[in-house]
């Protein structure tokens, strides 16, 4: 293992990036500080699990971001609403997208949704990645698949139908 | 039918496709009874598949310049101080090639030629960042870089002699701050101008060259101040800006 194989991650960081920010400069800022640290402690990697280092090393930077400039709240599962809010004529437009209703999930549940559906990491890797009990990713995957379904079925719902027009 | 009872793990595992292919027929056979968490699962399905459909296609992005960068700095070290010794390593290598020059012990007018071409190696083959603060802001320049050495600087025009000003930056000398003016010809080609204060007024104010590993130096003393013209050029080339130089300093 060599920084080659550091190389060979880069693009499966940056699709996790970019999916966890929705923003593309953002996304590539948060790999780049995800490489530099890596290599600032490359001295402390383990033989193992190469890509669930790094993924975790990406998750801590981006907690710590996403707390620093109090852009993404981070409550326990527990403070969050059982259902989303049904969404409103404006945020039909906003919801339409998969990426706008990714956003609208709580960053927790987003991170969990993304590395077992988009990452296909095992449910244990994730666990380890995130720092958490398996019960604990199971139950915010639960709750993440939940919520992007009331989403989507929103968005959908919401797509402007054509009508005949005499 | 003997089997344990379908878990809402095991429905995750199974939208997954996670699971063992014994299991997975028992978990299709039970959602069969239960259309509405058969629905369910499915979107759980299509989920997966839409995220890979908007995001796959960023692994066939090419990755930008500066990510590749990134990952191939050298492990060992953060890349900010694996800049530094690749810095402090061309000033080895100048220092050792320089070694010659520097015996006996250099006087002060002696270190001002070794000082400025070591300054010049390190900052004139900068391609993005030669300079700290640009030409287009030369009075913000001038002010903060004389602010900084406690005198008046006037960056020399040199228009007429071919070299146009690039900016200039502060540098860290023996005795304390150092300013560099960078100059460039049409051909690219990249003149500096080291300027750096001293305590005490020189005795000696004569106009010297020396040449350090392929850098040609002109330098002086004017008052505290020892300037130091280097340039990758010939002799006469280089004495002709230097005299320009001298010149609109010493009126």
């Amino acid at each position: 293992m060599g920084r080659q194989d550091i190389v060979a991650e880069i693009p499966r960081l940056r699709r996790y990036a970019r999916a966890l920010t929705g923003d593309a400069a953002r996304a590539d800022d948060l790999v780049q500080d995800t490489l530099e640290r890596a290599l600032g402690k490359w001295a402390l990697w383990r033989p193992g699990n190469l890509r669930a280092w790094l993924f975790s090393i990406m998750h801590n930077l981006f907690v710590n971001q996403a707390r620093r400039a109090g852009a993404v709240d981070y409550p326990g599962d527990e403070a969050l609403p059982e259902l989303p809010m049904r969404a409103s004529q404006a945020d039909a437009i906003e919801l339409r997208d998969l990426a706008g209703c990714l956003a609208r999930l709580p960053a927790e549940q987003r991170e969990v949704l993304l590395l077992v559906g988009l990452e296909d990491l095992s449910y244990e890797d994730t666990a380890k990645i995130l720092g958490l009990p398996l019960g604990t990713v199971m139950s915010r995957l639960s709750r993440g698949r939940q919520r992007l379904r009331s989403l989507l079925s929103g968005a959908d719902a919401a797509e402007p139908h054509l009508k005949a027009v005499k | 039918m003997n089997q344990p009872p379908i878990s809402e793990q095991e429905l995750h595992a199974y939208a997954d496709g996670r699971l063992e292919a014994a299991r997975r027929v028992q978990v299709e056979a039970w959602l069969d009874d239960r259309p509405e968490l058969r629905q369910t699962v499915a979107d759980w399905r299509i989920q997966n598949e839409r995220l890979h459909g908007a995001f796959d296609p960023v692994l066939d992005e090419a990755v930008p310049a500066r990510l590749m960068a990134a990952g191939r700095a050298s492990p060992a070290l953060p890349l900010h101080l694996a800049a530094a010794v690749a810095w402090l390593t061309v000033g080895g290598l100048l220092g050792f090639l320089l070694r010659d020059q520097l015996s006996p012990a250099p006087t002060a007018s002696a270190s001002l030629p070794r000082q400025a071409a070591l300054a010049h190696a390190v900052f004139s083959p900068e391609v993005r960042h030669p300079v700290e603060v640009g030409a287009a802001e030369e009075a913000h320049l001038v002010a903060w870089l004389s602010k900084r050495l406690g005198a008046e600087l006037k960056p020399p025009r040199l228009a007429a002699q071919g070299f146009d000003l690039v900016g200039g930056r502060l540098l860290s000398g023996e005795a304390g701050p150092v300013a560099q003016f960078m100059y460039q010809d049409g051909r690219g080609q990249r003149l500096t101008l080291y300027v750096r204060h001293d305590a005490q007024v020189a005795s000696e104010t004569s106009f010297r060259y020396a040449r350090e590993n392929g850098i040609g130096v002109f330098y002086w003393l004017d008052g505290r101040l020892g300037y130091a013209l280097s340039g990758e050029m010939d002799k006469a080339e280089l004495l002709h800006v230097a005299t320009a130089v001298y010149r609109q300093l010493n009126p």
